[in-house]
């Protein structure tokens, strides 16, 4: 976050910044993306209080818990997720291609559609009009439209990338084939198990969308994300470029063949079983040397990570990356799937993923990005630690007891107890679930309090240069 | 080719994607031809006819609401009965979808766990294959126990005094109300609380040894003007 050198030569006649990133749009994204987790912690709060008996709204059809869990995932990967990646990639993608996305009005369109598609998803699961497939809930109605949305998103962000010439840098791979991924994920998801095949090759397809959608939409812009910012906070190049090429073609070959694995021990063909938990476990070395890259990168600066907020962000998300890919690759067996499958463990897992590495790694690019964007330091860096310890303590504590209670459901069942038995012990899992996203939800709001603060604080002109500025070319 | 536009639009891409789509989609579902899907009209067996015409007798008043009288000539009313039963199914299955029910409770006893001792006889293949299992109803987390054998275990009252309010049946239960499947009390199903009570009594209809657990001499198959 210390004044960077301008690594650009001044002869060469490089696009400036504000001709190349609509900063008004990033923000508008995040915004967007805060507003949406807001609802999806709500919805989660809601939900949580319903486990342990103590939901202060009952009997009411538009608040009925069931409904609002799926707003809850839908919320987070559709509403906050990907509007964050959206407005970050707003930023990244003009910046590494020296080319403004394809059209500006194209940008906005694209902003205001998404936004739609989320709401409509929302208010048609309120009313009940859910389709059966974790997060292919979205109506039937609202697919063809976020189908449309994506193609407009590939477009968009696929045009600056194809003009490029000479060779591409690794954030532009994941970019790339996240676009082409997240379309097809899409259409796979939303339209083939729910007009074409049934049954349990309708649950191979299913279990296809939710781990492509984890794999090949969320995890390459992740990563992308990681290979841009890491990077230029540390002001070095990546460790390894030869492990980088491991990494991404790792991840593109086995991340596809692994959706079975949501399925052991189902009626789906044993072998088909079997080949998601072999490409499973592959895709954990593959993770390693991903991670093995990354602390190659910090070696010898690691104490950057204890004094700059962005960067400890990332690399706290990367440690949880690291755990929950070796978790996958022990939970995958069968041994521990007899055991865990169906408890919590899995919801544990699942908040470790979303919220631990990928959530992590946004809010540590919206801490990075905001002031740049605002020209204005952070209102209050003191609530910037606050958020990062509480998110991370919160996620923590978390996702440490799901799944420990996880264990104890597992067990419970194996020992044909009478099923009340293992709600009784999950009674105190889930309040302390509760106080933990309680907190995780509270870290949030001072988070928002913080952005709000710090916007109205920011000076209403637009001045030429970044005084704090990255290294980039902001000349 | 590895850092090149078209090795990773072509190959990583597209390729990649459509080579896991071909090896753990399509392949099942080249499996599974010789087991075709079945439509909800050839889901009605003689035990969820059975359950049917029992809300019939059951809730007379929230029944006639929803589906009307039967034709008194007992051939005419035999197929009203399927063509209201099939209603019912369907919307019974977008209530249980739309309401999230399947977020908690499975529909798939595994081999493992003495699962099988709990609920009956180990999910096959077979049992998917129908237009209600579009997408698959597997789940993914039991918070309430797994209801793929749940049909005729309990009685449509028991069903709907839980889903009225749970823990006046189950002490301790999580499980939230649905008072708005009912007008007013448990024992005035809507059309949609009618709809969802056919649902639950569909699951398991379809074993030869049905209901799981309970000592229970099969039903002879009757239609109402049969009984009559």
């Amino acid at each position: 976050m210390s004044a960077g050198t301008n690594i650009v030569a001044s002869d060469r006649n490089f696009p400036k910044h504000q001709d190349l990133v609509e900063e008004q749009l990033v923000l508008w994204y995040f915004v967007a993306a805060l507003l949406f987790m807001t609802v999806s912690m709500l919805a989660g709060t809601l939900m949580g209080l319903q486990l342990i008996r103590h939901n202060p709204l009952p009997s009411i059809e538009i608040l009925s818990p069931g409904r609002w869990r799926m707003i809850h995932t839908n919320a987070i990967a559709y509403g906050f997720l990907a509007n964050a990646f959206l407005g970050i990639m707003h930023w990244v993608i003009p910046r590494l291609t020296l080319r403004p996305c394809l059209d500006r009005r194209l940008s906005y369109l694209i902003f205001a559609a998404w936004q739609f598609v989320v709401l409509a998803t929302a208010v048609g699961i309120i009313f009940g009009q859910a389709q059966g497939l974790e997060w292919g809930e979205t109506p039937v109605w609202i697919d063809p439209v976020a189908q449309l949305g994506l193609l407009l998103v590939a477009i968009n962000f696929g045009a600056p990338i194809l003009q490029t010439r000479g060779p591409m840098y690794v954030t532009l791979w994941y970019y790339l084939a996240a676009l082409v991924w997240t379309f097809l994920t899409y259409a796979m998801g939303n339209f083939v198990p729910e007009y074409f095949v049934c049954g349990s090759s309708a649950g191979a397809v299913g279990g296809l969308f939710i781990h492509d959608l984890v794999g090949l939409f969320v995890t390459p812009l992740g990563w992308g994300m990681m290979y841009y910012f890491v990077p230029i906070l540390l002001k070095r190049p990546m460790w390894s470029h030869g492990l980088s090429l491991v990494g991404f073609w790792g991840l593109a070959f086995f991340y596809p063949l692994q959706g079975i694995h949501h399925f052991l021990y189902t009626p789906i063909p044993m072998f088909l079983q079997y080949g998601a938990v072999l490409s499973t476990i592959a895709l954990e070395l593959v993770v390693v040397t991903v991670i093995i890259n990354f602390v190659g990168t910090l070696y010898g600066t690691g104490g950057l990570v204890v004094t700059n907020l962005p960067l400890r962000y990332f690399y706290t998300g990367i440690l949880f990356y690291f755990l929950t890919c070796l978790q996958c690759a022990l939970q995958v067996t069968m041994t521990f799937q007899a055991l865990i499958h169906f408890t919590d463990w899995v919801v544990g897992h699942a908040h470790m993923v979303m919220f631990g590495v990928f959530s992590m790694w946004q809010l540590g690019v919206m801490t990075y990005l905001v002031p740049r964007i605002l020209k204005t330091e952070w209102y209050s860096a003191k609530w910037c630690e606050w958020h990062y310890w509480a998110s991370a303590g919160g996620l923590l504590v978390m996702s440490g007891d799901l799944i420990l209670g996880g264990l104890f459901q597992g067990w419970s069942w194996a020992a044909l107890q009478p099923w009340d038995a293992s709600i009784r012990l999950s009674i105190p899992f889930w309040s302390v679930r509760l106080v933990a996203g309680v907190v995780i939800f509270a870290a949030q709001i001072l988070f928002m309090l913080n952005f709000y603060l710090t916007w109205r604080k920011a000076p209403r002109t637009n001045p030429v240069t970044i005084p704090d500025s990255s290294g980039l070319t902001t000349a | 080719m590895f850092e090149r536009k078209s090795g990773i639009i072509l190959i990583a891409g597209i390729g990649f994607f459509a080579l896991a789509f071909l090896s753990n989609a399509v392949v099942p579902v080249l499996m599974y031809q010789h087991m075709p899907e079945k439509t909800v009209k050839e889901l009605i067996n003689g035990n969820l006819r059975y359950q049917f015409e029992d809300l019939a007798q059951r809730f007379p008043e929230a029944f006639e609401n929803a589906y009307g009288q039967p034709p008194a000539d007992p051939e005419q009313a035999g197929s009203w009965y399927n063509d209201k039963c099939e209603t019912a199914l369907r919307l019974g299955h977008q209530i249980y979808v739309g309401e999230g029910c399947w977020h908690c409770h499975s529909q798939f006893v595994r081999p493992v766990s003495n699962e099988d001792r709990r609920w009956g006889p180990v999910s096959k293949s077979w049992e998917y294959q129908n237009e209600l299992q579009r997408p698959v109803m597997f789940g993914t987390r039991r918070v309430g126990p797994d209801l793929s054998r749940e049909g005729g275990r309990r009685s449509s009252d028991w069903q709907a005094v839980h889903l009225f309010h749970p823990e006046a049946l189950s002490v301790g239960s999580p499980m939230p109300k649905y008072p708005w499947l009912f007008d007013g009390a448990p024992d005035k199903p809507t059309a949609r609380g009618l709809a969802l009570l056919t649902y639950i009594q569909w699951l398991g209809s379809w074993h030869e040894t049905y209901p799981y657990y309970e000592d229970y001499i099969p039903v002879p198959i009757k239609t109402a003007a049969k009984s009559e």
